[in-house]
């Protein structure tokens, strides 16, 4: 018996010791600069023991295919920066819980054979990149199989000019829980870009002139996009073969094109799409395929198309919209219809309310003959407004022959909600 | 010709109907800058009054116009004046007073309301300009019409057709056409199917400064890239001015040769 607690008196003796020498190697700063003892980052991380700082002093370094392969944190003091001289990539981390902040990145070389990335992030977990920013990159950060990984904070400026010698900003692959927030990434090919992302959120970024979508993703099913805003991309934003997303109180602005979307859902499913704004759109969301989703509560704002609801969806609900001032409210392509409106706000409403229950009293039909005309026909667009649509449009409204019979508003709110 | 012109403006604003046209369009601006809440909005209601107020006002009034001064012309005719100047005093006569009407009565509180956005500011210039190539123009077709016929039924029988054809009829061919031909890009074709008529032209003008969002989708983008800039403004511009001066060269060329 007494043997035996002198034992454990020794062993925890021994890890008191064991932890005080780990953590005095925590807290060794090696510093990089041109007047530190390591001149080079390269050099500062070869050197580095798991759990150390490196420290990389304000400068211009010329430095590529920096590999950190143990858990370290590289911190930039004043805003340092790593020109990668259009040679390669510039950081590689294969190690989890590694951390980058507050460095410059800039100019990573174009390849179609390699995805070269400013950082990249292989097969690790808990990686944290902040405060970083990355100009005239080919990919700014790239993570594949990471998990966990936090994406905060950083400023991705691309120059890119055509979709094939351009990456994305910000591109995740097979990476599940991710964290990224706060972002503003404009000029790539995609700014967001996930593909079988699972379990992961996206808030407060901003991505805007991008060549291709402001966001995108595949095949990364219970993702949450919330706050984020998407401005003028060439063709907004496209999700496709997802279910069980979450997007709520997202900004989609001034997407204009001819294929051009605020959000273009294809093949999504059992997902929410809620408190959003979608303002001066060529097409405010334009759905194909996709069921089972709840939209709600959103503004539409002088769109061309506010919806363009085409008739592979089913059992979407639109309920609490406001749709002010869009060119057309609802288009769609077929006859058969199964989905849902009820409670929505139309500016275009003329019925009435008699018993001021701020509930109009008969239906509302937001697809327009004419707006079936332009799906079919695309140059009659040319004729919008003109006499003898709005003509037609109106004999079509009393007496709807060739608009989808079930698509209307039962229930439509007399006041903007 | 100066004083020809004179007389015809006397006569015009003796008979008050230009004055009604004046108030009707004045109290219709009014109050629909009064009762839409976004300036972009009444500008586009107003379009509308524009496109199809506007031409029917200035055909029908020229052509009773032109029947009712066959006198006063007759007797123009017997004093050493030539035809020709007889026949364009006559045609800015009318024009000028319709054209001073239409700008009282929309441009006014297009300026009072319209300037708050500049988008629907940059509108309102092209909804004016718009009006007053339509009202000259119009007057054209009806003078057109009313040389065509001594018989005053036909004569505005006729300016009604060429109405109802610009402003409904027309739209209607063009756009069954675009439907039977779906098959084949007709991009280039519609514009040019745009081109023939004035109405089209100038709702387009317009449009192109408010319904920007839709536009900026499929073949809109050829209009938009055609028109937004200055020289297709400019082509715009020039085809109306033609759709204003070959009528009326060809009224003019049949009025000289008529026997009176």
């Amino acid at each position: 018996m007494k043997s035996n607690s002198k034992f454990i008196f020794l062993f925890v003796g021994w890890m008191l010791l064991w932890l005080v020498f780990v953590s005095s190697a925590l807290a060794a700063d090696l510093k990089v600069g041109p007047n530190s003892r390591y001149k080079t980052i390269a050099a500062a991380v070869a050197a580095a023991q798991p759990g150390d700082r490196v420290l990389v002093q304000q400068g211009l370094y010329q430095e590529t295919d920096i590999t950190i392969d143990k858990p370290i944190s590289l911190v930039g003091i004043n805003n340092p920066v790593v020109d990668g001289a259009l040679k390669g990539q510039i950081l590689t981390i294969t190690s989890s819980r590694v951390v980058v902040k507050g460095i410059t990145f800039k100019n990573v070389q174009v390849s179609h054979l390699k995805d070269h990335a400013a950082i990249k992030v292989v097969e690790s977990r808990w990686v944290t990149l902040e405060d970083n920013t990355i100009e005239n990159a080919y990919f700014g950060i790239y993570l594949q199989r990471s998990d966990s990984c936090t994406i905060r904070n950083n400023v991705i400026r691309g120059q890119g000019k055509t979709e094939t010698s351009s990456g994305n900003a910000i591109h995740l692959w097979y990476c599940d829980y991710a964290s990224i927030e706060g972002n503003k990434v404009s000029g790539h090919r995609d700014g967001i870009y996930l593909e079988f992302v699972k379990q992961s959120r996206a808030t407060n970024n901003l991505s805007e002139h991008n060549l291709r979508y402001g966001l995108h993703f595949m095949f990364s099913d219970g993702n949450t996009y919330r706050h984020n805003t998407f401005r003028k991309n060439g063709a907004g934003v496209a999700v496709m073969y997802t279910k069980n997303i979450i997007m709520e109180h997202n900004r989609f602005e001034q997407n204009w094109g001819s294929a051009a979307y605020g959000l273009l859902l294809k093949e999504i499913s059992r997902s929410t799409i809620a408190h959003n704004e979608f303002t001066r759109n060529t097409t405010g969301i334009y759905m194909e395929g996709s069921s089972k989703l709840s939209i709600s509560d959103n503004e539409f704002n002088g769109n061309g198309w506010a919806v363009r609801l085409l008739s592979s969806c089913e059992e979407d609900t639109f309920r609490l919209n406001n749709f002010i001032g869009n060119t057309f409210d609802i288009a769609t392509n077929g006859n058969s219809q199964h989905n849902h409106f009820s409670g929505n706000y139309w500016d275009k409403y003329a019925g009435y309310d008699l018993d001021k229950n701020k509930v109009g009293d008969v239906p509302y039909r937001p697809v327009s003959l004419y707006s079936m005309v332009v799906e079919k026909v695309p140059s009659s667009i040319m004729f919008m407004r003109s006499f003898i649509v709005d003509l037609m449009d109106a004999v079509e409204k009393v007496f709807p022959a060739f608009t989808p019979e079930k698509l209307l508003d039962e229930q439509p709110s007399m006041v903007r909600l | 010709m100066d004083k020809v012109i004179k007389y015809v403006l006397y006569d015009i604003l003796r008979n008050r109907i230009v004055l009604g046209y004046t108030i009707f369009l004045l109290i219709m601006s009014l109050g629909m800058f009064q009762l839409e809440n976004d300036p972009a909005k009444a500008v586009l209601s107003l379009l509308n009054v524009v496109l199809l107020v506007v031409p029917l006002i200035s055909i029908i009034f020229a052509t009773i116009h032109f029947y009712n001064s066959q006198e006063f012309i007759e007797l123009l005719v017997a004093q050493p004046i030539n035809r020709q100047k007889i026949f364009y005093s006559e045609y800015l006569g009318v024009a000028i007073s319709l054209a001073t009407a239409f700008l009282t009565g929309v441009g006014v509180p297009l300026l009072l309301f319209g300037g708050g956005a500049i988008r629907s500011g940059a509108a309102g210039i092209y909804l004016i300009t718009a009006g007053l190539f339509l009202t000259f123009i119009f007057v054209a077709l009806a003078f057109l019409a009313s040389v065509l016929t001594s018989d005053k039924a036909k004569g505005i029988g006729l300016a009604l057709l060429l109405w109802f054809y610009f402003s409904l009829l027309y739209d209607g061919l063009v756009m069954m056409v675009l439907f039977y031909f779906s098959d084949y890009p007709l991009d280039k074709f519609s514009l040019a199917m745009l081109s023939l008529n004035p109405i089209d032209l100038g709702r387009v003008l317009v449009l192109l400064q408010i319904d920007v969002s839709a536009l900026m989708g499929y073949t809109g983008a050829l209009y938009k890239n055609l028109f937004s800039n200055f020289t297709g403004v400019l082509y715009a511009c020039l085809l109306m001015l033609a759709w204003a001066v070959l009528p009326l060269m060809l009224a003019k060329r049949i009025f000289i040769r008529k026997d009176l």
